[in-house]
């Protein structure tokens, strides 16, 4: 069994629908510690030392965030430049989260059409992960594709926003009990919640 | 007593005429001092002989600058610049004494005269030289210290000279004086009928005594007498110090200069420094313009008329070789340009030991008392000079060199000057914050227990009413960056601030504030940041009440930035119908205004769908699915 730490950044979840509930469902899972950064750092004072540490008791670390101007919220970013310190996890010595797993989990305005290189958002969603990627491999990190609802504003009904929820729960579980195929996922540029039970079932 | 009046009243008639006028036309209080003397003395001759005794008393002046000076040098600087004080003090003393030796005798005296000459002329003026230099603001720099140590290392070289003269006695004159029956009356002192070594022993041990018992015991004096809380008593304290260590260095026949100098340098450490130095400040400026005017007065005019040649080119040589020999050093030294200069002019003049010493020249029959007189205009005459070469260095000398060196030296960014007032719950973080942030602070405070209390952790804190204007002063008010008011006195802090605000509009002042009234006084007074006493800590218990009640953090951490933000406008849109003269709450125009804004604040935070957003219901707002 894997240990799972999910970091789930949103700064405003009273407008949330998306984040929220997925948080909420997530939250409820056994052996997943789930952490709420907007709530533990409403003042944008990491403590490192804490971070840290989580990251070393984690195998795998799991950011979920709705995309904000093709970034993370700014408090994941911050928590990027605070904790991923030279020495611990790049540069001299900066070697503790070799061989972890970084898992990402996310939700965008745009449409699935719109990213694309004709679409409006004129690229790819991966595209727009580029730098994350790029952190993952300087720290060590195998970096996982992310999971995706797109469209998340406007085109998700109930149904589809549930399926999505329950989806993840069935992610985070699959990767706690390594029931994923790890290597048929890694070819994928990302995945939404239909893919995700296939995988499930062939890597079972 | 109308006769002590009536002096009183010339010496202080001619000092409040002549010196701002001497200031206004640039000229230095120095020489308006100089200036006023020679006026009532030999001009107008309303004062006459009984200058020399009021000489003798207004040189306590020096005693109480030269505390006042070690004041300011902590026992670390004074021993940081021993080498210059030997180096170039000893060199300045010993070269000097010894080129106008060679030079009397070039001229036909005999060598015990020529050395009395020597040693007399070697000396500088301490009282003109050092006023000059704070007056300037040179003192801190490379030439003003380096002056500074020449100055006091003649202090103590005076001492041995004081000894050394009476040796060089001349036996013809010596039996003239006997037969006219003259003897010098010795004064007092504790070495009398001692033995060398026991004289020795008894001189050490007075020296001792200032310096232990200015560490150990003027602490508990100071507190026991700050617990009065009497401002005259505290001054009466201050003097008795000075006048007791003087007393103390002249019965064992050490210079009283020296002796408050060590004691001054003692209590550079001393919590009670600011408020010692704003008590002796006044007594010390008022003895001092009271010598300067006394050279003036002393000047004999009748002398000087018979011997108008003489007197000039003895007084125009004298500081041609003094200025001659401290621009030798200066190069060996290593002073920068202007530092050469400062160094070279501010020093080539006699000095007030030379009256004493060619007072005591004349006694011990050394020099003929003819010669003497003619000797005593020329150090006058050179001491009524330095004003003047004061000047011309400042307006000729470093004008030129200033901007020769601009393009040099890399100007080196003085550490910020911050004086804070009050050191009680409030003031004590505050100072905490910026000595860990690495600046340096002064702080003060009314209550001396407070300052015990603080000191026993450590923090460094001086005695005083910050509302004094002298005391800030002291402080370093004149020079300072920034000025806390910290204090919990509403009707003080705003004296300190507008008192603040008048000296120096440049400072930037932070300032506690009981409430919003006292904010917006306080921004009619000058002060740039005002913090209310209590704002910030109920903003934080207010932000704690909405987590308890569930609020996400991050939501209540915007309630609170929308609460303090709108509030913020709200005080500036009330300070404007704010009016000191009616109080708050039957001025109607601020009445109402109050109530809109407060209104205005809760939308500003509450939630609304409406068109009209509140502050934290947009933050991160998605556009509406609707919009899409
Ligand atoms: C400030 C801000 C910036 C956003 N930037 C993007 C963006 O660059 N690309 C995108 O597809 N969606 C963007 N969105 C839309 C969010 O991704 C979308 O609101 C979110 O995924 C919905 O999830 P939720 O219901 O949990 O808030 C942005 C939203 C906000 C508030």
């Amino acid at each position: 069994m894997k240990k799972i730490l999910v970091l789930y950044a949103h700064p405003a979840q009273r407008h949330s629908r998306v984040n929220s509930a997925m948080a909420a469902r997530a939250q409820t899972l056994d052996d997943i510690t789930f952490v709420d950064l907007y709530a533990e750092y409403p003042r944008f004072k990491i403590d490192v030392e804490r971070e840290q540490q989580r990251l070393l008791q984690h195998d795998v670390i799991v950011l979920q965030f709705p995309m904000m101007w093709y970034s993370t919220p700014s408090l994941l970013k911050e928590w990027q430049d605070l904790v991923l310190e030279y020495g611990f996890a790049y540069g001299e010595g900066g070697d503790k989260l070799a061989g972890k797993t970084l898992a990402l989990a996310i939700s965008t305005g745009g449409s699935k059409d719109a990213f694309s290189t004709t679409g409006y958002q004129q690229h790819q969603l991966p595209d727009f992960l580029t730098p994350l990627r790029q952190t993952a491999h300087l720290c060590q990190l195998h970096c996982l594709p992310p999971y995706v609802l797109f469209g998340a504003l406007s085109e998700t009904n109930d149904a589809d926003l549930n399926r999505h929820v329950d989806c993840y729960c069935q992610y985070l579980g699959g990767l706690r009990d390594q029931r994923l195929p790890a290597d048929s996922i890694g070819t994928l540029p990302y995945f939404e919640a239909h893919q995700l039970t296939t995988l499930l079932e062939t890597g079972a | 007593m109308t006769g002590v009046l009536l002096q009183a009243f010339i010496y202080l008639m001619a000092a409040v005429i002549a010196v701002p006028l001497a200031k206004r036309l640039g000229l230095g209080s120095v020489l308006g001092y100089l200036m006023a003397g020679i006026v009532i003395g030999p001009l107008l001759g309303f004062v006459g002989d009984e200058t020399q005794e009021i000489q003798h008393v207004a040189e306590f002046g020096v005693v109480m600058m030269l505390f006042l000076v070690g004041l300011e040098l902590e026992p670390r600087a004074l021993w940081a610049m021993r080498h210059k004080l030997l180096g170039l003090g000893g060199l300045q003393v010993a070269l000097t004494t010894a080129v106008i030796t060679a030079l009397a005798m070039a001229l036909g005296q005999v060598w015990s005269i020529s050395l009395a000459i020597g040693l007399v002329f070697s000396l500088s003026s301490t009282a003109i030289v050092l006023q000059s230099l704070n007056e300037k603001g040179w003192m801190k720099t490379d030439g003003g210290q380096s002056s500074f140590s020449v100055l006091l290392f003649q202090d103590i070289a005076v001492i041995p000279m004081l000894a050394l003269i009476p040796l060089l006695a001349l036996p013809e004159l010596q039996e003239a004086a006997h037969s006219a029956g003259e003897s010098h009356g010795s004064e007092m002192s504790l070495l009398t009928g001692l033995a060398g070594w026991q004289a020795a022993v008894v001189t050490l041990a007075a020296v001792a005594a200032v310096v232990v018992g200015g560490h150990f015991l003027s602490r508990p004096l100071f507190q026991f007498v700050a617990l009065a809380k009497l401002r005259e008593v505290f001054t009466a304290a201050a003097l008795l110090l000075v006048i007791g260590i003087a007393l103390l260095m002249s019965l064992v026949g050490l210079s009283p200069a020296l002796g408050t100098f060590l004691a001054g340098v003692v209590l550079a450490n001393s919590e009670f420094r600011h408020e010692l130095e704003s008590d002796i400040d006044p007594f010390k400026g008022l003895l001092l313009g009271l010598f300067f005017i006394t050279v003036g007065a002393g000047i004999n005019f009748d002398i000087l008329f018979a011997n108008v040649g003489t007197v000039l080119s003895l007084t125009i040589t004298l500081i041609a070789i003094k200025a001659g020999v401290l621009l030798l050093l200066a190069k060996v030294f290593k002073l920068g340009k202007s530092d050469t200069w400062l160094f070279a002019l501010s020093l080539a003049q006699a000095g007030e030991f030379g009256f004493v010493l060619l007072a005591l020249t004349v006694q011990n029959s050394v020099i003929p008392a003819a010669l003497a007189d003619t000797l005593l205009l020329v150090v006058a005459f050179s001491m009524l000079l330095t004003p003047l070469l004061f000047i011309c260095y400042e307006k000729f000398l470093l004008p030129r060199m200033e901007t020769e060196q601009q393009s040099g030296n890399d100007a080196i960014p003085e550490k910020a000057k911050i004086i804070i007032a009050g050191t009680g719950r409030y003031g004590q973080i505050i100072n905490r914050m910026l000595l860990s942030s690495g600046y340096e602070t002064v702080v003060l405070d009314i209550s001396a227990e407070t300052i015990d209390r603080v000191a026993r952790f450590g923090v460094q804190t001086y005695y005083g009413d910050a509302a004094r204007p002298d005391l800030l002063h002291a402080a370093g008010l004149h020079e300072a960056d920034m000025l806390i008011v910290a204090i919990d006195d509403r009707e003080r802090t705003r004296e300190i601030v507008q008192h603040a605000r008048r000296e120096r509009p440049d400072i930037h002042i932070v300032a506690r504030a009981f409430d919003r009234l006292d904010v917006y006084k306080l921004f009619q007074d000058g002060a740039n940041d005002i913090i209310r006493e209590t704002f910030d800590s109920a903003v934080r218990a207010g932000r704690s009440a909405l987590e308890g009640l569930n609020m996400h953090p991050f939501e209540a951490e915007k309630v609170v930035h929308a609460f303090v933000e709108s509030d913020k406008s709200a005080m500036r849109q009330l300070a404007e119908v704010y009016d000191p003269e009616i109080p708050a709450h039957e001025n109607t125009a601020y009445v109402e205004l109050s109530k809109r804004v407060r209104d205005e604040t809760e939308t500003a935070v509450r939630s609304s769908q409406s068109a009209n957003k509140g502050l934290v219901d947009r933050a991160w707002r998605p556009p509406a699915s609707t919009d899409l």
